[in-house]
């Protein structure tokens, strides 16, 4: 097998001095973490390398030697050849490289006689390793994560050991990420403290009874409340995040929840300036009254002759005015509550200031309260409609002479009396005459439903999408690429005669459509529940149907 | 081109893609166990770029001479604009370049014709083999849909593909990553690849 060297970037220009790293087994590789520079005493370069051996747990040795001769010291490899027989090793690489040129000279000596040296196979790669450390890539670079401590000297510190290595210039950070650090502390103490009261007035048994929580699970505001206070305790656990997924659920679920919040900030900032709440409040009463006339206006041409269709005059009237009777009563009700709507709106709008998503919900259940009407009218029809369909299959199997076996799951020949026969059959010409009424009504109304739960949809589809969208990963993407990888990527360097094949490693990094989906955070989604076939035979039958339905959260 | 690298284009013999226009294949050979071989396709004819911008703006000219709405012509240029980049950065491909390394592992690459560069490497010790494996290609050409369109051309055609091992079974294939996607060079071509490839995987 060829002889592989990783090789820092850093180190290219490095004086001469003694290469430092470790030799991957099965592979027959090695991976060059730092230089040691002249002048050194090798008792204490041993004594060094084997106190980073303990605190960083990799096996560290002295790989060989490199050589960048400068004017005026021509003696140096001579010298370092001879460090060969100090530093005793299995194999023995001797780098050097020319000013001016790119490639390397690569020599290996063995002191096992068995193995033969492959001094003309060796290719040294040089990669980018600063950034492949801060994305902790995986395979042979699992070792140069693990040996931090070796690189917390850098060229200002005054020691026995003078090195280059990738971080020699100065380690990298951020004034603004120490600060953050410490602030965290005591901030998250706050946080989770006030969290804990919160949950468990939450969970108390005032607000536990049945109602209540039957409320709470229909509301949608409450819902994205508890799945908010979820989140929150999620980032503000005092526990530092170890694994790589779990930092970045937390950056990402604080940076969501961070422009959730500055954007129901500007929200209500430009709605409450102008008093604009106020007038929203003042056309709300007036937009539910022109709702309840439309109605109106449907249901007398529902009475009337519909689309030229004739109808069953007196199921026509009953239903139209049963239908009528509700809506007055309904604009009763909003009448009885116009002179309070303006301060809860007032009141409830201040509650976006919790962010936008608060806002989005607030609006959902806003247009579900006030179409409820809408709601109630639908449940009738399509109650109505379902039976009449039930009943119909029932007496049209009659008809035939067969029978429903619950027993057997299928439909079986049964002999019927004659006056059995008779009532059924006239029932059945009853129910069949009066279908088209009861399903003119219940089309009118399911289309009114579905064009409510479409716009409900809208918003929730809107509201799980602020939630999950890992803003934090998508931004690190675009301006820090490096952090965020996928895997590698090689380019041919340069090959001159002689010297070893030359290759540059890099970083490659995440395609952004894959950070989107591996770093998406898991929400209540909502998604269809059915099919669209199975939508349409539930219409078709006069099922209930409720289209969206909320997963749990799923913890992972 | 580096100094001391073989470095060899066959300009004798011309390589077509299965739809029949020509394409080159370079092989840069940078040392014993390492290969390159790059396959360029035909660059962004500017003729088509012409007759589709002009079949657009001229549509979009009638529609604004029968409704005397502006925002028509207006959605024209932005749509012609938006289309072109697209195009070029996500959907046209320049060339596909195969980098294998021996014992360190094969380096799969397509550039677009913006200059954007899709990577993809994978280790030596996930690669089984390298393989010429056959497929059957649906094509529809538009003069078959006008002459017979219930007529489905079928073609037999041979493309390159890595075998990656699962790793728990040692001699079973997990999956295959097809290699030249676009560029779809025919079999001459592809022969000479595999060989080159199998000369350096025989070695490590």
């Amino acid at each position: 097998m060829v002889l592989k060297i990783f090789f820092p970037q850093c180190c290219n220009k490095a004086d001469s001095g003694l290469l430092v790293g470790r030799w991957i087994p099965g592979q027959n590789s090695a991976v060059v973490l730092a230089v040691i520079h002249y002048p050194f005493i090798p008792g204490q370069v041993k004594q060094y390398i084997h106190q980073m051996r303990g605190q960083s747990g990799v096996d560290l040795t002295v790989l060989g030697s490199w050589s960048m001769p400068k004017e005026g010291q021509e003696g140096m490899e001579s010298f370092l050849r001879d460090l060969s027989t100090i530093f005793p090793q299995g194999q023995w690489l001797q780098l050097s490289r020319e000013m001016g040129k790119i490639g390397f000279r690569c020599h290996v000596l063995t002191r096992d006689p068995s193995k033969s040296p492959f001094a003309s196979q060796v290719a040294p790669i040089v990669p980018y390793i600063r950034h492949l450390l801060l994305t902790r890539a995986h395979g042979v670079f699992g070792t140069v994560c693990q040996s931090e401590p070796l690189f917390f000297l850098d060229k200002y510190d005054d020691g026995p050991v003078k090195m280059t290595h990738w971080q020699s210039e100065g380690r990298e950070g951020s004034i603004i990420v120490e600060l953050m650090k410490q602030a965290s502390t005591p901030v998250c103490l706050l946080t989770t403290w006030i969290l804990t009261l919160w949950t468990s007035l939450c969970s108390s048994r005032i607000l536990n009874v049945r109602p209540m929580r039957f409320i709470s699970s229909k509301l949608s505001t409450c819902l994205q409340l508890s799945y908010r206070t979820e989140h929150l305790q999620t980032v503000c656990s005092p526990t530092r995040a170890t694994a790589h997924n779990h930092f970045m659920r937390k950056a990402n679920i604080f940076v969501s929840f961070f422009v959730d919040v500055s954007l129901g900030l500007l929200l209500v900032s430009w709605m409450y300036r102008e008093n604009r709440i106020g007038k929203l409040a003042n056309t709300l009463v007036p937009a539910a009254d022109h709702v309840a006339k439309e109605l109106e206006e449907l249901l007398q041409w529902l009475m009337g002759a519909p689309a030229g269709l004739k109808m069953n005059r007196a199921l026509d009237q009953v239903l139209g005015r049963f239908f009528l009777y509700h809506i007055h009563l309904w604009i009763s009700y909003i009448h009885l509550m116009s002179p309070f709507i303006e301060m809860i709106l007032w009141y409830v709008g201040l509650s976006a200031c919790l962010g936008l998503t608060f806002a989005l919900s607030l609006l959902s259940d806003i247009t579900a309260l006030l179409t409820f009407h809408i709601y109630c009218f639908y449940v009738y029809g399509a109650r109505l409609y379902c039976m009449t369909v039930y009943g119909l299959s029932s007496l049209w199997r009659l008809f035939r002479g067969k029978k429903w076996n619950v027993l057997r799951q299928r439909v079986d020949s049964c002999s019927y009396d004659l006056d059995q026969l008779f009532i059924g059959t006239l029932l059945f010409t009853i129910l069949l005459f009066l279908l088209p009424t009861t399903a003119l009504y219940y089309l009118v109304f399911t289309l009114l439903r579905l064009v409510v739960v479409m716009f409900q949809g809208v918003l929730h589809l809107s509201v799980d999408f602020i939630n999950s969208f890992p803003l934090f990963a998508m931004g690190l993407r675009l301006f820090r690429s490096y952090r965020l990888a996928e895997g590698v990527k090689f380019r041919v360097l340069c090959e001159e005669p002689g010297t070893p094949l030359h290759l540059m490693m890099d970083i490659n990094p995440l395609k952004v459509s894959s950070v989107v989906q591996t770093y998406r955070t898991p929400t209540y989604s909502c998604y269809p529940k059915d099919s669209w076939l199975a939508l349409c035979k539930k219409l078709f039958l006069g099922e209930l149907i409720y289209p969206w339905r909320h997963k749990t959260t799923k913890i992972d | 081109m580096q100094n001391g690298d073989q470095h060899y284009s066959m300009e004798d013999e011309t390589y077509t893609d299965i739809d029949g226009k020509a394409i080159s294949l370079e092989c840069q050979s940078h040392s014993g166990f390492c290969r390159e071989f790059t396959v360029s396709s035909a660059k962004v004819s500017i003729g088509r770029v012409m007759a589709y911008t002009c079949a657009v703006w001229l549509s979009a000219y009638i529609i604004f001479f029968v409704t005397e709405n502006t925002a028509v012509l207006s959605s024209a240029i932005i749509i012609t604009l938006v289309g072109m980049m697209v195009h070029i950065h996500f959907v046209k491909v320049d060339h596909e370049t195969l980098l294998i390394i021996g014992s360190l592992g094969v380096q799969v690459s397509s550039s677009y014709a913006s200059g954007r560069e899709s990577t993809d490497f994978i280790e030596m010790g996930k690669i089984k083999d390298i393989v010429i494996n056959e497929a059957i290609h649906m094509v529809r050409k538009i003069k078959d849909i006008v002459i017979n369109e219930a007529i489905h051309m079928q073609t037999v055609i041979y493309y390159l593909c890595i075998l990656l091992k699962d790793p728990s079974d040692p001699e079973a294939v997990s999956s295959v990553v097809p290699l030249f996607q676009s560029s779809k060079p025919r079999l001459n071509c592809l022969v000479k690849v595999y060989k080159s490839c199998q000369e350096i995987l025989a070695k490590c």
